[in-house]
């Protein structure tokens, strides 16, 4: 069966699978990646999280992982002011420290994203080069139960308003149900919507909400099916269900990756999202990265930390490097 | 600067109160040995850590006779439930000083801090734990009611595993109820002589376990003494032939865990990711000097290329060095004579048609080291294809369909090991069947466990430790007779007075019971064990 | 006027079949007054090796049996030896020259014994065999499986009862055999053989010998296919330097026993031929 489509498959799944994107071809390419043992995953994982990182290097890893972080508020209560609390403390996480490096992004849901853009004003732009972007959650974001007409207006009116990054979630119902044409029609279709008014698009971060899917058979599958359908980034979880980002889970992601860029040359970005709220634990996704995918992973277009508590536990630490005594909390603003 | 050099993380030697010399402990006590003391160095670095003392045939002599004295007067009438105590003190002793015999444990042996801290000092304080609960709970070991301890174990452990190997022998040992002469390995006896202060600290009896240093002439006399009962060796398996040879017709049981060339077996449907990771783990975990290691990879041709590739990306993250850096994954190869055998061996291979490969790792000027290794276009009558080479030196082989794997595996004098890596399940358990190895992992590898029975067919040995049958190696039935001893064997046990063996008297009259004994009235009642045998 | 007999040429038994000694040599069987019974085969050393061969020939398909139907195939033995009762007690009677009833006592215990092991076939496993509660996420699981090809020096003062005391038990598992039998008392033992041949069991399974077990038992011994060796009557031997011989390529030795009743009935007996093994699993729902 041939799937009915409004946009064109994505490149990378004809060049994968050919020129007819079937849901069995997709069926048949999805099924034959290699099973994952959950056991030996979480052992590989364990091991990556004993490694023992002191001085230059912890510094070193600090300012990298600040630099990484997409600062996130996605609450029903948040207001234009809470936002732009949130871009000042993107700009200037730390005022007693201005070495500190500023954050990546600044994640908001999509009505948010015009007082995101105000509020950086010329900070605002490539992370790559230093400046700030605006990631925009979008697609009925947590659960994506919305008609696809919706979750592509959702996208389309982010983008229009400005964000830079489209967090989309995919449709975990459809892909547990074996639907996985659907859910790779879906990604398709957003990555369409991405279409900024210039003719480039905004980067598109697949959420897969790894927590849903449960197995990792599911991950790598539906990590390899958001790659095929043309997303930029793989994200882990939306926050909002447990569990969320994992170590194992991340590094199934980053595996997968790898192997896409052996088969074909190109770099996915990965994002671990939710539930990584310490520095002992983000220098572990640090050092997951690095011995999986190499050092030239560790930029802000490739990896990302999905985090909002995360950003002041890695300022006391960067204090406590810097003065050689324990900060707290009082030391640290809230955002 | 590279964040994946990480930066130097020493563990600190601080813990360590180590003595510039160490005498043998022998009935409760440090003393002198009657040969040439020795230095234990640190194959990291070649510098001497401490000087030990080496037992002479009269020190051998004075230790099985307290070994003797403490099971007649002390352990054989102690409680189960008390014995069992004594070990739940060791075990608990053991964790309390977990850093500092970690930290000792690298040092001596040149094995990565991060081994020793999260493997082999936690497998240590669990084997005591586990042999612990079975002190008093012996007629459950599966040799019917009331089974009884065999006397004196005389113990030779080698320097892989130098404190766990300590553990797996004297943990059942004494819970069954014998008492021990242990010999550790001549390059890694620190922790064992650390092990004897917290003996001391554990208040065990006098004379329950001796600890004699030494080399291989030490080892030779101790297994050969009259006095001994029970004699459990693990290392070569050329040593072990010879131990046999030796103990022939002496009637002492005997365990032997000897080497093996494991066999890794990846199918093109296993979990590629975690194989790999298995592989490595299989043959580069203690530099390889495992006897379980998974030394012959055999991969299925259609994947041979992608599972080559991914080992050698993998293998370039490896870390090579210093074995106190908490970050090291690959240590110092133990002995200047080991580092010739695994390069002679490795030659060997090469010169036979073996490709080798090995990471552009550094590594440090001073020790013994040896890159991780791996040698493709390896041919099933290679040198290193059947010889154990114990190092970190993979060799490659394919196969084509699941029999053939089985037949490849099982092409070897050795039976120890076996590893298989496929995500179905009928034919991995299919397969564990067949293969000739006393422990298979599947989608796993080098897993130990106390309650689990380790140890090998054909030439890797006989007998196993872990688990009730590891109890079973040091319990003999409630009724069954002396072990056969040749006359030689008697007249050398009546010869060593002060450690004469009870059981002799137990011989003579289980013969003369069964000879009077009329042949029909015995087969009516067919129930009486009477086996005794080398093997479990 | 009486019927002149037909006395039976007694032969080897080896892979199923009843060939002479490859020597060519026999020895004089007797009653213990003297009497002549009969020729039986002297084996030499080639015949120990072609009984090896035989043997390791026929581990996969017997170890390989289910294990219920290695019980159904020993338990058919205790059958046919049940028909040739009679035949066994008179070759008792001739061979030990023992009463009637010593002689049937001897065949009604050899045929009960072979019943009782027959019977562990299926259950041995359970009760040598356990799961193990490893700490950590793994299916773990410890059975025990048969050695190899076992090779026996038969109790020598019995001439059944020994011999089946001696070989059921390393069948239970799935063992082959290869037996020197009692030197003065072969005869039972080629019956037994035939027993064998013509109940299911197959070819190679067990091997039987006779002659000089002196002779034999040194190269089966050092042979470094037999897996196992089993000495129970090898009390006269000079049996240290067999175990010595086997040390080379690491058999499991089992220890000679003295008096009629060796090799008495036991667990421990069927233990002595195994080998624990132990696999490791994966387990999760992820």
């Amino acid at each position: 069966m041939t799937l009915e489509r409004a946009v064109a498959p994505a490149q990378r799944a004809v060049d994968i699978l050919g020129g007819d994107v079937s849901e069995s071809a997709l069926k048949g390419y999805l099924e034959g990646l290699p099973g994952v043992d959950a056991v030996g995953l979480e052992q590989r994982a364990a091991g990556l999280g004993t490694r023992s990182i002191k001085t230059s290097s912890k510094a070193w890893a600090l300012d990298r992982i600040i630099e990484l972080i997409d600062l996130t508020t996605l609450e029903g209560a948040d207001t234009p002011g809470k936002v732009r609390s949130l871009v000042a403390k993107a700009l200037v996480p730390d005022a007693s420290d201005l070495t500190t490096p500023r954050v990546a992004a600044v994640c908001v849901y999509g009505d948010m994203v015009p007082h995101a853009v105000e509020a950086l004003g010329a900070a605002h732009g490539d992370p790559d080069q230093g400046l700030v972007s605006v990631a925009a959650v979008a697609t009925a974001f947590p659960s994506g139960r919305a008609s696809r007409a919706v979750k592509l207006a959702d996208t389309r009116d982010a983008v229009a308003a400005g964000a830079d990054e489209i967090d989309m979630v995919i449709d975990r119902g459809a892909f547990l149900s074996g639907r996985w044409g659907q859910v790779f029609d879906e990604i398709v279709a957003v990555k369409d919507a991405c279409r900024k008014a210039d003719g480039g698009y905004a980067h598109l971060k697949v959420i897969l909400e790894t927590g849903e899917l449960n197995t990792y058979d599911n991950v790598r599958r539906a990590s390899v099916l958001a790659i095929l359908a043309g997303g930029d980034f793989i994200k882990t979880s939306t926050g909002k269900v447990s569990p969320a980002a994992t170590l194992p889970v991340t590094l199934l992601m980053l595996e997968t990756v790898r192997d896409w860029h052996r088969w074909t040359g190109e770099k996915i970005g990965v994002k671990p999202a939710g539930g990584i709220r310490t520095s002992k634990d983000a220098i572990k996704y640090l050092v997951t990265v690095a011995e999986t995918l190499g050092e030239e992973w560790l930029v802000p277009h490739l990896f990302r930390y999905g985090a909002s508590s995360l950003l002041n536990d890695v300022l006391l630490q960067r204090q406590k490097l810097t003065t050689g005594r324990y900060s707290g909390p009082s030391y640290v603003t809230i955002d | 600067m590279s964040f994946l050099e990480y930066a130097p993380a020493p563990e600190s030697t601080s813990v360590l109160k180590l003595k510039d010399a160490y005498g043998l402990f022998i009935d409760g006590e440090f003393v002198g040995g009657g040969g040439a003391a020795f230095d234990t160095i640190s194959p990291a670095t070649g510098r001497r850590i401490a000087t030990v003392a080496t037992a002479d045939a009269g020190d051998i002599d004075r230790a099985v006779a307290a070994a003797r004295r403490a099971y007649d007067g002390t352990w054989s009438r102690l409680s189960g439930r008390d014995r069992g105590k004594y070990l739940f003190r060791i075990a608990r002793l053991v964790q309390e000083r977990a850093r500092e015999l970690a930290v000792a444990e690298s040092l001596d042996n040149g094995k990565p801090i991060k081994e020793t801290r999260d493997f082999d000092i936690p497998t240590v304080a669990a084997w005591f734990f586990y042999y612990a609960g079975w002190a008093d709970k012996l007629d459950h070991a599966g040799l019917g009611p009331a089974p009884r301890s065999l006397g004196v174990a005389a113990q030779v452990i080698p320097w892989n595993f130098p404190l766990m190997m300590l553990a797996w022998k004297i943990a059942p040992a004494l819970a069954a109820g014998n008492t021990v002469v242990i010999k550790p390995a001549e390059t890694t006896p620190l922790t064992a002589l650390i092990f004897a202060e917290i003996l001391q600290q554990a208040d065990l009896p006098a004379g329950v376990v001796n600890i004699v240093t030494g080399a291989g002439e030490t080892g030779a006399a101790l297994v050969a003494h009259p006095g001994v009962d029970k004699v459990a060796f693990t290392g070569s398996t050329a040593v072990g032939k010879r131990i046999a040879q030796t103990i022939a017709g002496q009637g002492k049981k005997l365990t032997l865990e000897l080497g093996g060339k494991g066999a890794n077996i990846v199918f093109d449907d296993a979990p590629l990711e975690q194989a790999i990771e298995g592989i490595v783990n299989g043959i580069f975990f203690n530099q390889g000097q495992v006897c379980c290691a998974g030394s012959r990879l055999l991969v299925q041709e259609s994947v041979h290329d992608e599972v080559v590739e991914r080992l050698r990306e993998r293998m370039r993250t490896l870390r090579v060095g210093d074995p106190l850096d908490k970050n090291t994954d690959v240590g110092a190869i133990n002995s200047a004579e080991q580092l010739q055998r695994i390069t002679a061996l490795t030659e060997a291979g090469i010169a036979e048609g073996a490709e080798a490969w090995s990471p552009d790792c550094e590594l440090p000027s001073e020790g013994f080291w040896f890159r991780p290794t791996l040698l493709t276009n390896v041919a099933t009558s290679n040198t290193v294809a059947r010889d154990e080479i114990f190092g970190p030196v993979l060799s490659i082989l394919t196969f084509r369909t699941p029999a053939e794997a089985v037949a490849k595996a099982n092409n070897s004098p050795y039976g120890l090991s076996a590893g298989i890596w496929s995500e179905k399940g009928s034919r991995t358990l299919a397969l564990a069947d067949k293969l000739k190895a006393g422990v298979i992992w599947s989608n796993t590898f080098n897993k130990f466990d106390p309650a689990s029975p380790f140890g090998g067919y054909k030439e890797s040995g006989y007998g196993r430790e872990g688990g009730r049958q590891g109890i079973g190696a040091y319990l003999q039935a409630a009724d069954a007779p002396a072990p056969a001893r040749s006359q030689a064997a008697l007249d050398a046990a009546s010869g060593a007075t002060t450690t004469a063996r009870p059981a002799v008297k137990r011989a003579a009259k289980a013969v003369a019971k069964t000879v009077t004994k009329p042949a029909a009235k015995a087969a009516a009642k067919p129930a009486k064990t009477s086996t005794r045998k080398a093997a479990k | 006027m009486t019927r002149l007999t037909v006395p039976k040429t007694y032969k080897l038994y080896l892979g199923g079949k009843f060939p002479r000694s490859e020597s060519g040599r026999t020895y004089e069987v007797a009653t213990p007054a003297g009497e002549f019974l009969a020729n039986a085969s002297l084996a030499s050393r080639k015949d120990a090796r072609d009984a090896v061969v035989a043997a390791r020939g026929a581990t996969g398909g017997w170890a390989g049996a289910t294990a219920y139907n290695r019980g159904q195939v020993l338990y058919r033995v205790a059958e046919v030896l049940e028909g040739r009762h009679a035949q066994f007690v008179d070759e008792i009677v001739a061979q030990e020259g023992v009463s009637r009833a010593a002689a049937t006592a001897q065949v009604d215990e050899a045929i009960d014994r072979w019943v009782w092991y027959a019977g562990w076939c299926d259950k041995y496993a359970q009760v040598a065999g356990n799961a193990n509660p490893v700490a950590g996420p793994y299916f773990n699981i410890s059975a025990p499986e048969p050695t190899g090809v076992v090779a026996v020096i038969a109790p020598q003062d019995s001439s059944l009862l020994g011999l089946v005391s001696a070989v059921a038990p390393a069948l239970v598992t799935g063992n082959t055999v290869v037996v020197v039998a009692s030197e003065r008392f072969p005869l039972s033992a080629i019956s037994l053989g035939e027993v064998l041949a013509t109940s299911d069991v197959p070819g190679g399974v067990v091997n039987v010998l006779t002659g000089s077990p002196a002779e034999i038992a040194p190269w089966l011994a050092s042979h470094q296919d037999v897996d196992a060796l089993d000495l129970v009557g090898a009390g006269e031997l000079d049996w240290p330097a067999l175990e010595q011989a086997a040390a080379e390529s690491v058999t499991r030795v089992s220890w000679p026993e003295q008096g009629p009743d060796a090799a008495t009935p036991s667990i421990e007996r069927i233990r002595a031929f195994t080998e624990t093994k132990t696999v490791w699993h994966t387990k999760s729902l992820l």
